[in-house]
Protein backbone atom coordinates (compact mmCIF):
# COMPACT_ATOMS: atom_id res chain seq x y z
CA UNK A 1 0.00 0.00 0.00
CA UNK A 2 3.18 2.16 1.11
CA UNK A 3 4.23 1.49 -2.85
CA UNK A 4 1.00 2.11 -4.64
CA UNK A 5 0.67 5.57 -2.85
CA UNK A 6 4.58 6.48 -3.34
CA UNK A 7 3.93 5.51 -6.73
CA UNK A 8 1.07 7.51 -7.39
CA UNK A 9 3.13 10.31 -5.96
CA UNK A 10 5.82 9.82 -7.88
CA UNK A 11 4.01 9.86 -11.11
CA UNK A 12 1.94 13.50 -10.42
CA UNK A 13 5.52 14.79 -9.43
CA UNK A 14 7.14 13.91 -12.07
CA UNK A 15 4.38 14.81 -14.33
CA UNK A 16 4.50 18.13 -12.87
CA UNK A 17 7.96 19.01 -13.12
CA UNK A 18 7.93 17.59 -16.78
CA UNK A 19 5.18 20.35 -17.32
CA UNK A 20 6.54 23.12 -15.84
CA UNK A 21 10.07 22.33 -17.98
CA UNK A 22 8.01 22.25 -21.39
CA UNK A 23 6.58 25.02 -20.02
CA UNK A 24 8.98 27.24 -19.66
CA UNK A 25 10.24 25.98 -23.20
CA UNK A 26 7.13 27.20 -24.78
CA UNK A 27 8.47 30.88 -24.35
CA UNK A 28 12.42 30.15 -24.81
CA UNK A 29 13.95 31.64 -27.87
CA UNK A 30 13.85 29.32 -30.95
CA UNK A 31 17.58 28.47 -31.80
CA UNK A 32 16.37 27.82 -35.15
CA UNK A 33 17.87 30.53 -37.96
CA UNK A 34 15.66 30.70 -40.98
CA UNK A 35 17.18 29.40 -43.98
CA UNK A 36 15.92 32.77 -46.27
CA UNK A 37 14.18 35.32 -46.23
CA UNK A 38 12.50 35.20 -49.56
CA UNK A 39 12.11 39.38 -49.07
CA UNK A 40 15.17 40.13 -47.88
CA UNK A 41 18.28 40.58 -50.54
CA UNK A 42 20.71 38.09 -50.91
CA UNK A 43 23.58 39.89 -48.35
CA UNK A 44 21.21 40.58 -45.79
CA UNK A 45 19.72 37.22 -45.25
CA UNK A 46 23.21 35.58 -45.54
CA UNK A 47 24.22 37.64 -42.35
CA UNK A 48 21.29 36.95 -40.83
CA UNK A 49 22.13 33.05 -40.81
CA UNK A 50 25.82 33.76 -40.34
CA UNK A 51 25.53 36.62 -37.98
CA UNK A 52 28.36 38.99 -38.75
CA UNK A 53 29.41 37.23 -41.52
CA UNK A 54 31.89 35.15 -39.01
CA UNK A 55 30.77 31.11 -39.22
CA UNK A 56 29.49 29.82 -36.02
CA UNK A 57 31.66 27.29 -34.42
CA UNK A 58 32.76 23.82 -36.31
CA UNK A 59 30.30 24.62 -39.24
CA UNK A 60 32.00 22.97 -42.61
CA UNK A 61 31.01 24.51 -45.57
CA UNK A 62 33.19 24.70 -48.99
CA UNK A 63 36.62 24.17 -48.97
CA UNK A 64 38.82 27.11 -50.89
CA UNK A 65 42.64 26.78 -50.65
CA UNK A 66 45.36 29.67 -50.77
CA UNK A 67 47.57 27.94 -53.66
CA UNK A 68 49.80 30.83 -53.40
CA UNK A 69 50.51 29.38 -50.00
CA UNK A 70 50.44 25.79 -50.86
CA UNK A 71 53.65 24.17 -50.21
CA UNK A 72 52.64 20.74 -51.55
CA UNK A 73 53.53 18.58 -48.65
CA UNK A 74 50.30 16.38 -49.81
CA UNK A 75 49.17 15.91 -46.47
CA UNK A 76 45.89 16.92 -47.11
CA UNK A 77 45.29 14.36 -49.76
CA UNK A 78 46.73 11.79 -47.20
CA UNK A 79 44.26 12.43 -44.67
CA UNK A 80 41.27 12.54 -46.89
CA UNK A 81 38.62 9.72 -46.36
CA UNK A 82 37.10 9.65 -49.15
CA UNK A 83 40.00 10.94 -51.65
CA UNK A 84 38.27 13.69 -53.15
CA UNK A 85 41.94 16.04 -53.58
CA UNK A 86 44.07 15.36 -55.74
CA UNK A 87 47.41 16.79 -56.08
CA UNK A 88 50.09 17.09 -58.44
CA UNK A 89 53.93 18.21 -57.77
CA UNK A 90 56.33 19.15 -59.83
CA UNK A 91 60.04 19.95 -58.28
CA UNK A 92 60.96 23.88 -58.82
CA UNK A 93 64.13 24.28 -60.08
CA UNK A 94 66.99 25.92 -58.50
CA UNK A 95 67.60 28.59 -60.27
CA UNK A 96 64.07 29.70 -59.96
CA UNK A 97 63.51 32.72 -57.55
CA UNK A 98 62.99 31.52 -54.14
CA UNK A 99 59.03 31.74 -53.12
CA UNK A 100 57.62 31.57 -49.61
CA UNK A 101 54.42 31.12 -48.05
CA UNK A 102 52.65 33.72 -46.03
CA UNK A 103 53.87 32.19 -42.96
CA UNK A 104 57.51 32.15 -44.18
CA UNK A 105 58.01 28.25 -45.44
CA UNK A 106 59.73 27.96 -48.37
CA UNK A 107 57.71 26.79 -51.45
CA UNK A 108 60.56 23.91 -52.92
CA UNK A 109 57.22 22.32 -54.86
CA UNK A 110 55.60 23.71 -58.16
CA UNK A 111 51.77 22.77 -57.52
CA UNK A 112 50.85 22.14 -60.69
CA UNK A 113 47.20 20.00 -60.16
CA UNK A 114 45.38 20.90 -56.63
CA UNK A 115 41.42 19.62 -57.84
CA UNK A 116 39.04 19.20 -55.23
CA UNK A 117 36.32 17.25 -56.59
CA UNK A 118 33.00 18.85 -53.79
CA UNK A 119 30.63 16.08 -54.62
CA UNK A 120 32.90 13.46 -52.94
CA UNK A 121 33.43 16.24 -50.00
CA UNK A 122 32.45 14.59 -46.70
CA UNK A 123 33.47 17.92 -44.96
CA UNK A 124 34.19 16.07 -42.02
CA UNK A 125 37.59 19.37 -42.36
CA UNK A 126 40.46 16.51 -41.91
CA UNK A 127 42.37 17.87 -44.47
CA UNK A 128 41.73 21.34 -42.51
CA UNK A 129 43.97 20.32 -39.59
CA UNK A 130 47.32 19.02 -40.53
CA UNK A 131 48.29 21.76 -43.21
CA UNK A 132 51.16 23.22 -42.29
CA UNK A 133 51.09 26.86 -44.21
CA UNK A 134 46.74 26.55 -43.49
CA UNK A 135 45.76 27.50 -46.44
CA UNK A 136 43.05 24.96 -47.13
CA UNK A 137 40.29 26.19 -45.68
CA UNK A 138 36.11 25.63 -44.95
CA UNK A 139 34.43 29.13 -46.21
CA UNK A 140 31.13 30.32 -45.28
CA UNK A 141 30.03 29.36 -49.05
CA UNK A 142 27.16 26.69 -48.88
CA UNK A 143 25.37 27.56 -51.69
CA UNK A 144 26.71 25.80 -54.59
CA UNK A 145 24.69 23.87 -56.44
CA UNK A 146 25.36 22.92 -59.72
CA UNK A 147 23.26 21.12 -63.02
CA UNK A 148 26.35 19.38 -64.17
CA UNK A 149 28.34 16.85 -61.91
CA UNK A 150 31.32 17.60 -63.21
CA UNK A 151 31.32 21.13 -62.21
CA UNK A 152 31.73 20.22 -58.40
CA UNK A 153 35.40 19.51 -59.31
CA UNK A 154 37.12 22.73 -58.07
CA UNK A 155 40.58 23.31 -59.84
CA UNK A 156 42.81 25.47 -57.46
CA UNK A 157 46.44 24.99 -59.27
CA UNK A 158 47.79 27.74 -61.36
CA UNK A 159 50.78 26.97 -62.27
CA UNK A 160 50.82 25.04 -65.93
CA UNK A 161 52.56 21.60 -65.57
CA UNK A 162 55.59 21.83 -67.56
CA UNK A 163 55.34 20.48 -71.50
CA UNK A 164 56.28 16.95 -71.76
CA UNK A 165 60.09 16.45 -73.22
CA UNK A 166 60.39 17.40 -76.43
CA UNK A 167 61.35 14.57 -78.57
CA UNK A 168 65.23 14.67 -79.59
CA UNK A 169 64.36 14.92 -83.29
CA UNK A 170 62.11 18.42 -82.78
CA UNK A 171 65.41 19.88 -80.28
CA UNK A 172 67.99 18.83 -83.26
CA UNK A 173 65.61 20.88 -85.55
CA UNK A 174 66.11 24.56 -84.37
CA UNK A 175 69.87 23.57 -83.97
CA UNK A 176 69.92 22.46 -87.93
CA UNK A 177 67.66 25.80 -88.40
CA UNK A 178 70.22 28.26 -86.64
CA UNK A 179 72.95 26.71 -88.62
CA UNK A 180 71.92 27.58 -91.98
CA UNK B 1 21.23 31.89 -54.74
CA UNK B 2 18.16 33.03 -52.74
CA UNK B 3 14.77 32.58 -55.03
CA UNK B 4 13.33 35.62 -55.70
CA UNK B 5 9.42 34.94 -54.40
CA UNK B 6 7.40 36.72 -57.45
CA UNK B 7 5.08 39.32 -56.14
CA UNK B 8 2.35 38.23 -57.27
CA UNK B 9 2.54 35.21 -54.95
CA UNK B 10 3.55 36.71 -52.11
CA UNK B 11 0.68 39.22 -52.26
CA UNK B 12 -1.47 35.92 -52.68
CA UNK B 13 -0.19 34.48 -49.46
CA UNK B 14 -0.24 37.97 -47.65
CA UNK B 15 -4.32 38.25 -48.28
CA UNK B 16 -4.70 34.51 -48.00
CA UNK B 17 -3.08 34.82 -44.48
CA UNK B 18 -5.27 37.67 -43.42
CA UNK B 19 -8.16 36.02 -44.79
CA UNK B 20 -7.77 33.01 -42.86
CA UNK B 21 -6.43 35.37 -39.06
CA UNK B 22 -9.19 37.25 -39.87
CA UNK B 23 -11.43 34.06 -40.62
CA UNK B 24 -10.11 32.82 -37.12
CA UNK B 25 -11.06 36.36 -35.34
CA UNK B 26 -14.64 36.41 -37.06
CA UNK B 27 -15.16 32.85 -35.98
CA UNK B 28 -14.37 33.82 -32.68
CA UNK B 29 -17.29 36.40 -33.06
CA UNK B 30 -19.43 34.45 -34.42
CA UNK B 31 -19.32 31.44 -31.83
CA UNK B 32 -19.97 35.19 -28.86
CA UNK B 33 -23.23 35.59 -31.36
CA UNK B 34 -24.62 32.71 -31.94
CA UNK B 35 -27.61 32.66 -29.05
CA UNK B 36 -28.65 35.63 -30.82
CA UNK B 37 -28.44 34.37 -34.42
CA UNK B 38 -29.65 31.19 -33.49
CA UNK B 39 -32.91 32.61 -31.87
CA UNK B 40 -33.40 35.14 -34.92
CA UNK B 41 -33.24 31.90 -37.24
CA UNK B 42 -35.61 29.93 -34.68
CA UNK B 43 -38.17 33.27 -34.58
CA UNK B 44 -37.79 33.50 -38.76
CA UNK B 45 -38.11 29.65 -38.75
CA UNK B 46 -41.44 29.64 -36.83
CA UNK B 47 -42.77 32.51 -38.74
CA UNK B 48 -43.20 30.85 -41.93
CA UNK B 49 -42.82 26.76 -41.23
CA UNK B 50 -45.24 24.50 -39.27
CA UNK B 51 -43.50 23.67 -35.86
CA UNK B 52 -42.56 20.04 -36.97
CA UNK B 53 -40.71 21.69 -40.29
CA UNK B 54 -39.60 24.22 -38.08
CA UNK B 55 -37.35 21.67 -35.55
CA UNK B 56 -36.16 19.68 -38.44
CA UNK B 57 -34.88 22.93 -39.91
CA UNK B 58 -33.06 24.28 -37.34
CA UNK B 59 -31.76 20.47 -36.14
CA UNK B 60 -30.14 20.60 -40.26
CA UNK B 61 -28.83 23.98 -39.36
CA UNK B 62 -27.20 23.02 -36.02
CA UNK B 63 -26.39 19.73 -37.77
CA UNK B 64 -24.33 21.78 -41.02
CA UNK B 65 -22.85 24.70 -38.50
CA UNK B 66 -21.73 21.70 -36.09
CA UNK B 67 -20.38 20.11 -39.00
CA UNK B 68 -18.53 23.28 -40.21
CA UNK B 69 -17.06 23.68 -36.93
CA UNK B 70 -15.39 20.53 -36.64
CA UNK B 71 -14.51 20.15 -39.87
CA UNK B 72 -12.42 23.59 -39.95
CA UNK B 73 -11.57 23.51 -36.67
CA UNK B 74 -9.00 20.33 -36.73
CA UNK B 75 -7.38 22.61 -39.82
CA UNK B 76 -6.30 25.09 -37.27
CA UNK B 77 -5.41 22.76 -34.32
CA UNK B 78 -2.98 20.62 -36.35
CA UNK B 79 -1.23 24.18 -37.26
CA UNK B 80 -1.83 25.10 -33.49
CA UNK B 81 -0.38 21.95 -32.54
CA UNK B 82 2.83 21.85 -34.59
CA UNK B 83 3.50 25.60 -33.39
CA UNK B 84 3.34 24.10 -29.97
CA UNK B 85 5.40 20.99 -30.22
CA UNK B 86 7.83 23.20 -32.06
CA UNK B 87 8.19 26.03 -29.85
CA UNK B 88 8.28 23.27 -26.57
CA UNK B 89 11.35 21.85 -28.59
CA UNK B 90 12.92 25.53 -29.47
CA UNK B 91 12.03 25.31 -32.98
CA UNK B 92 10.03 27.73 -34.80
CA UNK B 93 7.55 25.26 -36.68
CA UNK B 94 5.86 25.86 -40.10
CA UNK B 95 6.89 29.41 -41.02
CA UNK B 96 6.58 29.68 -44.94
CA UNK B 97 3.27 29.34 -46.00
CA UNK B 98 1.61 32.49 -44.73
CA UNK B 99 2.11 34.71 -42.15
CA UNK B 100 3.94 32.24 -39.46
CA UNK B 101 2.49 29.13 -41.63
CA UNK B 102 -0.96 29.30 -40.96
CA UNK B 103 -1.62 28.67 -44.43
CA UNK B 104 0.40 24.71 -43.83
CA UNK B 105 -2.46 22.57 -42.77
CA UNK B 106 -4.45 24.37 -46.17
CA UNK B 107 -1.75 23.33 -48.10
CA UNK B 108 -1.09 19.98 -46.52
CA UNK B 109 -5.09 19.52 -47.05
CA UNK B 110 -4.52 20.45 -50.88
CA UNK B 111 -1.53 17.83 -50.99
CA UNK B 112 -3.81 14.97 -49.19
CA UNK B 113 -6.68 15.40 -51.87
CA UNK B 114 -4.46 15.49 -54.84
CA UNK B 115 -2.93 12.48 -53.61
CA UNK B 116 -3.78 8.68 -55.11
CA UNK B 117 -5.65 7.02 -53.12
CA UNK B 118 -3.78 4.03 -53.01
CA UNK B 119 -5.59 0.23 -51.50
CA UNK B 120 -3.33 -2.66 -50.78
CA UNK B 121 -3.64 -5.59 -53.01
CA UNK B 122 -4.04 -7.91 -49.73
CA UNK B 123 -6.42 -5.85 -47.94
CA UNK B 124 -9.89 -6.72 -47.49
CA UNK B 125 -11.19 -3.86 -49.35
CA UNK B 126 -14.63 -3.32 -48.35
CA UNK B 127 -13.41 -2.72 -44.54
CA UNK B 128 -10.34 -0.85 -45.64
CA UNK B 129 -12.54 1.68 -47.08
CA UNK B 130 -14.66 1.37 -44.64
CA UNK B 131 -12.60 2.35 -41.61
CA UNK B 132 -12.04 5.65 -41.75
CA UNK B 133 -15.52 6.58 -42.50
CA UNK B 134 -16.22 4.64 -38.88
CA UNK B 135 -13.85 6.38 -37.13
CA UNK B 136 -14.67 10.07 -38.60
CA UNK B 137 -18.50 9.27 -37.39
CA UNK B 138 -17.66 8.11 -33.93
CA UNK B 139 -15.67 11.04 -33.22
CA UNK B 140 -18.18 13.43 -35.03
CA UNK B 141 -21.84 11.85 -34.19
CA UNK B 142 -20.85 12.34 -30.31
CA UNK B 143 -21.00 16.42 -31.17
CA UNK B 144 -24.91 16.02 -31.02
CA UNK B 145 -25.55 15.76 -27.59
CA UNK B 146 -22.67 18.66 -26.94
CA UNK B 147 -24.87 21.45 -25.60
CA UNK B 148 -23.41 25.01 -26.38
CA UNK B 149 -25.52 27.14 -24.57
CA UNK B 150 -29.32 27.68 -22.87
CA UNK B 151 -31.17 25.58 -25.37
CA UNK B 152 -28.34 25.24 -27.98
CA UNK B 153 -27.75 21.46 -28.47
CA UNK B 154 -28.72 19.45 -31.66
CA UNK B 155 -30.17 16.76 -29.79
CA UNK B 156 -31.53 17.26 -26.26
CA UNK B 157 -31.46 13.58 -25.54
CA UNK B 158 -31.84 12.36 -22.06
CA UNK B 159 -29.22 9.54 -22.14
CA UNK B 160 -26.86 12.04 -23.47
CA UNK B 161 -24.01 10.59 -21.69
CA UNK B 162 -24.32 7.07 -22.21
CA UNK B 163 -24.76 8.22 -25.80
CA UNK B 164 -21.24 10.26 -25.75
CA UNK B 165 -19.79 7.12 -24.11
CA UNK B 166 -21.03 4.48 -26.74
CA UNK B 167 -20.85 6.87 -29.95
CA UNK B 168 -17.15 7.45 -28.94
CA UNK B 169 -16.11 3.95 -28.65
CA UNK B 170 -17.14 3.38 -32.68
CA UNK B 171 -13.73 5.03 -33.22
CA UNK B 172 -11.73 2.71 -31.75
CA UNK B 173 -13.89 -0.11 -33.88
CA UNK B 174 -12.69 1.50 -36.88
CA UNK B 175 -9.50 1.87 -35.80
CA UNK B 176 -9.37 -2.34 -34.99
CA UNK B 177 -11.27 -2.43 -38.73
CA UNK B 178 -8.33 -0.20 -40.42
CA UNK B 179 -5.48 -2.42 -38.69
CA UNK B 180 -7.28 -6.11 -39.41
CA UNK B 181 -8.45 -4.79 -43.10
CA UNK B 182 -4.85 -3.37 -43.87
CA UNK B 183 -3.16 -6.88 -44.09
CA UNK B 184 -0.07 -5.10 -42.47
CA UNK B 185 1.85 -6.82 -39.87
CA UNK B 186 1.92 -2.87 -38.21
CA UNK B 187 -1.24 -2.11 -39.01
CA UNK B 188 -2.54 -5.27 -37.08
CA UNK B 189 -0.85 -4.57 -33.97
CA UNK B 190 -1.63 -1.00 -33.82
CA UNK B 191 -5.01 -2.26 -34.51
CA UNK B 192 -5.01 -5.15 -31.49
CA UNK B 193 -3.56 -2.31 -29.29
CA UNK B 194 -6.15 0.07 -29.57
CA UNK B 195 -8.65 -2.40 -28.96
CA UNK B 196 -6.47 -3.55 -25.32
CA UNK B 197 -6.37 0.33 -24.53
CA UNK B 198 -10.57 0.78 -25.13
CA UNK B 199 -11.21 -2.44 -23.17
CA UNK B 200 -9.24 -0.73 -20.39
CA UNK B 201 -10.26 2.88 -20.12
CA UNK B 202 -13.80 2.34 -21.07
CA UNK B 203 -14.30 1.90 -17.70
CA UNK B 204 -12.52 4.29 -15.80
CA UNK B 205 -14.36 6.71 -18.00
CA UNK B 206 -17.61 5.60 -17.39
CA UNK B 207 -17.03 5.70 -13.71
CA UNK B 208 -15.95 8.76 -13.08
CA UNK B 209 -19.06 9.89 -15.56
CA UNK B 210 -21.18 8.06 -13.23
CA UNK B 211 -20.18 9.57 -10.44
CA UNK B 212 -20.87 13.00 -11.98
CA UNK B 213 -24.72 11.47 -13.27
CA UNK B 214 -24.78 10.57 -9.17
CA UNK B 215 -24.33 13.70 -8.46
CA UNK B 216 -26.78 15.36 -10.83
CA UNK B 217 -28.88 12.67 -10.73
CA UNK B 218 -29.45 12.92 -14.93
CA UNK B 219 -27.81 11.65 -17.95
CA UNK B 220 -28.74 14.92 -20.17
CA UNK B 221 -25.65 16.80 -20.74
CA UNK B 222 -27.39 20.19 -20.03
CA UNK B 223 -28.88 18.97 -16.78
CA UNK B 224 -25.53 18.54 -15.99
CA UNK B 225 -24.63 22.31 -16.99
CA UNK B 226 -27.96 23.67 -15.39
CA UNK B 227 -27.00 21.78 -12.19
CA UNK B 228 -23.31 23.81 -12.13
CA UNK B 229 -24.40 27.22 -12.52
CA UNK B 230 -24.75 29.93 -9.86
CA UNK B 231 -22.69 29.56 -6.94
CA UNK B 232 -19.88 32.52 -5.99
CA UNK B 233 -19.04 34.32 -9.07
CA UNK B 234 -20.60 31.34 -11.07
CA UNK B 235 -17.66 29.35 -10.72
CA UNK B 236 -17.58 27.59 -7.24
CA UNK B 237 -20.40 25.57 -8.39
CA UNK B 238 -18.43 23.72 -10.97
CA UNK B 239 -18.04 20.01 -10.15
CA UNK B 240 -14.65 20.37 -10.10
CA UNK B 241 -14.84 22.18 -6.77
CA UNK B 242 -17.58 20.11 -5.18
CA UNK B 243 -17.22 16.92 -3.11
CA UNK B 244 -14.39 18.09 -1.01
CA UNK B 245 -12.24 18.14 -3.83
CA UNK B 246 -12.40 14.54 -4.75
CA UNK B 247 -13.79 15.83 -7.95
CA UNK B 248 -10.48 17.25 -8.68
CA UNK B 249 -9.00 13.42 -8.98
CA UNK B 250 -11.96 13.00 -10.95
CA UNK B 251 -11.63 15.62 -13.02
CA UNK B 252 -7.77 14.24 -13.77
CA UNK B 253 -8.41 10.84 -14.00
CA UNK B 254 -11.66 11.85 -16.33
CA UNK B 255 -8.62 14.36 -18.64
CA UNK B 256 -6.55 10.74 -18.50
CA UNK B 257 -9.12 8.53 -20.60
CA UNK B 258 -9.61 10.95 -22.39
CA UNK B 259 -6.10 11.35 -23.37
CA UNK B 260 -6.31 7.14 -23.79
CA UNK B 261 -9.61 7.41 -25.54
CA UNK B 262 -8.43 10.02 -28.52
CA UNK B 263 -5.27 7.93 -28.98
CA UNK B 264 -3.18 10.92 -27.42
CA UNK B 265 0.72 11.00 -25.97
CA UNK B 266 1.38 9.38 -23.45
CA UNK B 267 -1.25 6.75 -24.50
CA UNK B 268 -0.85 6.56 -28.42
CA UNK B 269 0.46 3.16 -28.56
CA UNK B 270 -2.53 2.66 -31.44
CA UNK B 271 0.20 4.49 -33.53
CA UNK B 272 2.89 4.83 -31.82
CA UNK B 273 5.58 6.22 -34.70
CA UNK B 274 9.00 4.88 -33.74
CA UNK B 275 7.58 0.86 -33.00
CA UNK B 276 4.46 0.16 -35.33
CA UNK B 277 5.84 2.93 -37.94
CA UNK B 278 1.88 4.68 -38.36
CA UNK B 279 0.38 1.41 -36.29
CA UNK B 280 -3.33 1.44 -37.71
CA UNK B 281 -3.34 4.23 -40.44
CA UNK B 282 0.28 2.60 -42.13
CA UNK B 283 -1.35 1.72 -45.66
CA UNK B 284 -3.56 4.55 -45.76
CA UNK B 285 -3.17 7.50 -48.05
CA UNK B 286 -4.46 10.60 -49.03
CA UNK B 287 -8.23 11.63 -47.99
CA UNK B 288 -8.78 8.32 -46.42
CA UNK B 289 -5.74 9.44 -43.93
CA UNK B 290 -6.72 12.53 -43.68
CA UNK B 291 -9.99 11.05 -42.25
CA UNK B 292 -8.10 9.75 -39.51
CA UNK B 293 -6.39 12.39 -38.96
CA UNK B 294 -9.29 14.82 -38.44
CA UNK B 295 -11.29 12.01 -36.58
CA UNK B 296 -7.98 12.34 -34.09
CA UNK B 297 -8.86 15.96 -33.98
CA UNK B 298 -12.40 15.89 -33.26
CA UNK B 299 -12.28 13.65 -30.42
CA UNK B 300 -9.94 15.50 -28.91
CA UNK B 301 -11.96 18.65 -29.18
CA UNK B 302 -15.08 16.36 -28.17
CA UNK B 303 -12.99 14.69 -25.35
CA UNK B 304 -12.01 17.88 -23.82
CA UNK B 305 -15.53 20.01 -24.57
CA UNK B 306 -17.43 16.75 -22.41
CA UNK B 307 -14.32 17.63 -19.58
CA UNK B 308 -15.35 21.07 -19.54
CA UNK B 309 -18.93 20.39 -19.79
CA UNK B 310 -18.66 17.50 -16.97
CA UNK B 311 -16.29 19.66 -13.93
CA UNK B 312 -15.54 23.34 -15.70
CA UNK B 313 -19.21 24.10 -15.63
CA UNK B 314 -19.86 23.96 -19.65
CA UNK B 315 -20.80 27.19 -20.95
CA UNK B 316 -21.63 28.70 -17.66
CA UNK B 317 -18.73 31.30 -17.36
CA UNK B 318 -18.38 33.90 -14.41
CA UNK B 319 -18.84 36.71 -16.34
CA UNK B 320 -20.84 35.94 -19.46
CA UNK B 321 -22.28 32.53 -20.44
CA UNK B 322 -22.56 31.42 -23.67
CA UNK B 323 -20.94 29.09 -26.31
CA UNK B 324 -17.83 31.24 -26.43
CA UNK B 325 -17.24 30.15 -22.67
CA UNK B 326 -17.58 26.70 -23.71
CA UNK B 327 -15.14 27.25 -26.66
CA UNK B 328 -12.38 29.03 -24.43
CA UNK B 329 -12.46 26.18 -21.79
CA UNK B 330 -12.11 23.32 -24.50
CA UNK B 331 -9.60 24.86 -26.01
CA UNK B 332 -7.53 25.56 -23.07
CA UNK B 333 -8.37 21.90 -22.02
CA UNK B 334 -6.69 20.65 -25.96
CA UNK B 335 -3.92 23.12 -24.93
CA UNK B 336 -3.31 20.85 -22.27
CA UNK B 337 -3.50 17.95 -24.25
CA UNK B 338 -0.86 18.73 -27.15
CA UNK B 339 1.59 20.32 -23.80
CA UNK B 340 1.36 16.62 -22.42
CA UNK B 341 1.88 15.08 -25.71
CA UNK B 342 5.15 16.76 -25.88
CA UNK B 343 6.44 16.41 -22.44
CA UNK B 344 6.20 12.89 -21.56
CA UNK B 345 7.13 9.58 -23.50
CA UNK B 346 5.29 6.78 -24.74
CA UNK B 347 3.73 4.07 -22.29
CA UNK B 348 4.17 0.43 -22.83
CA UNK B 349 1.42 -1.39 -23.13
CA UNK B 350 2.20 -3.49 -19.87
CA UNK B 351 2.49 -0.08 -17.87
CA UNK B 352 -0.75 0.95 -19.64
CA UNK B 353 -2.75 -1.71 -18.48
CA UNK B 354 -1.01 -1.97 -15.36
CA UNK B 355 -2.19 2.36 -14.97
CA UNK B 356 -5.51 1.27 -16.02
CA UNK B 357 -6.01 -1.32 -13.92
CA UNK B 358 -4.38 -1.22 -10.77
CA UNK B 359 -4.60 3.18 -10.84
CA UNK B 360 -7.52 4.35 -12.65
CA UNK B 361 -10.46 1.64 -11.65
CA UNK B 362 -9.93 1.73 -7.98
CA UNK B 363 -9.43 5.43 -7.75
CA UNK B 364 -12.27 5.95 -9.87
CA UNK B 365 -14.44 3.47 -8.19
CA UNK B 366 -13.31 5.55 -4.64
CA UNK B 367 -14.66 9.16 -6.27
CA UNK B 368 -17.99 6.92 -7.75
CA UNK B 369 -18.61 5.61 -3.83
CA UNK B 370 -17.86 9.08 -2.06
CA UNK B 371 -20.13 10.48 -4.41
CA UNK B 372 -22.48 8.25 -3.84
CA UNK B 373 -22.41 8.11 0.12
CA UNK B 374 -22.31 12.11 -0.26
CA UNK B 375 -25.67 11.80 -2.39
CA UNK B 376 -27.28 9.33 0.14
CA UNK B 377 -26.25 11.64 3.47
CA UNK B 378 -26.88 15.00 1.51
CA UNK B 379 -30.36 14.46 0.83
Amino acid sequence: MKNYLSNIWVTAKTVTIGMIITFKHLFTRSVTQQYTSEELPEERWKSSIVPDGVLQDRSRMRLHVKIEDCIGCKQCEKVCPVDCITITTEKREKTEAPLFAADGTAIKQKVVQFDIDMSLCCYCQLCVYPCPTECIVMTPEFEFAETLKSNFLYRFAKEKPAPPEPPKEEVAEPVAAGGS
Amino acid sequence: MALKRPALEATISNALSALVVGGAAGAVVVIALIPMIAGLIRDGLAARLTPTMTSVASIAIGVGATVFLITQLPIFLIWLERKIAAHIQDRLGPMRVGWHGVLQSFADGLKLLFKEDIIVDGADKFLFKLAPFLTIMGAFAAFAVLPWGEGLVISNLNIGLLYAIAITSLGAIGILMAGWASNNKYALYGGMRSAAQMVSYEIPTAIVILSVVVQVGSLNLSDVIAAQQGGVGGVTNWFIFRLYGLNVIGFILFFICGLAETNRNPFDIPEAESELVAGFHTEYSGMRFAFFFLAEYGAMFFVAALTAVLFLGGWSGPFFSGPLVLFVKTLALVFVQMWLRWTLPRLRVDQLMALCWKYLIPISFVVLIAAAIDGVVGS
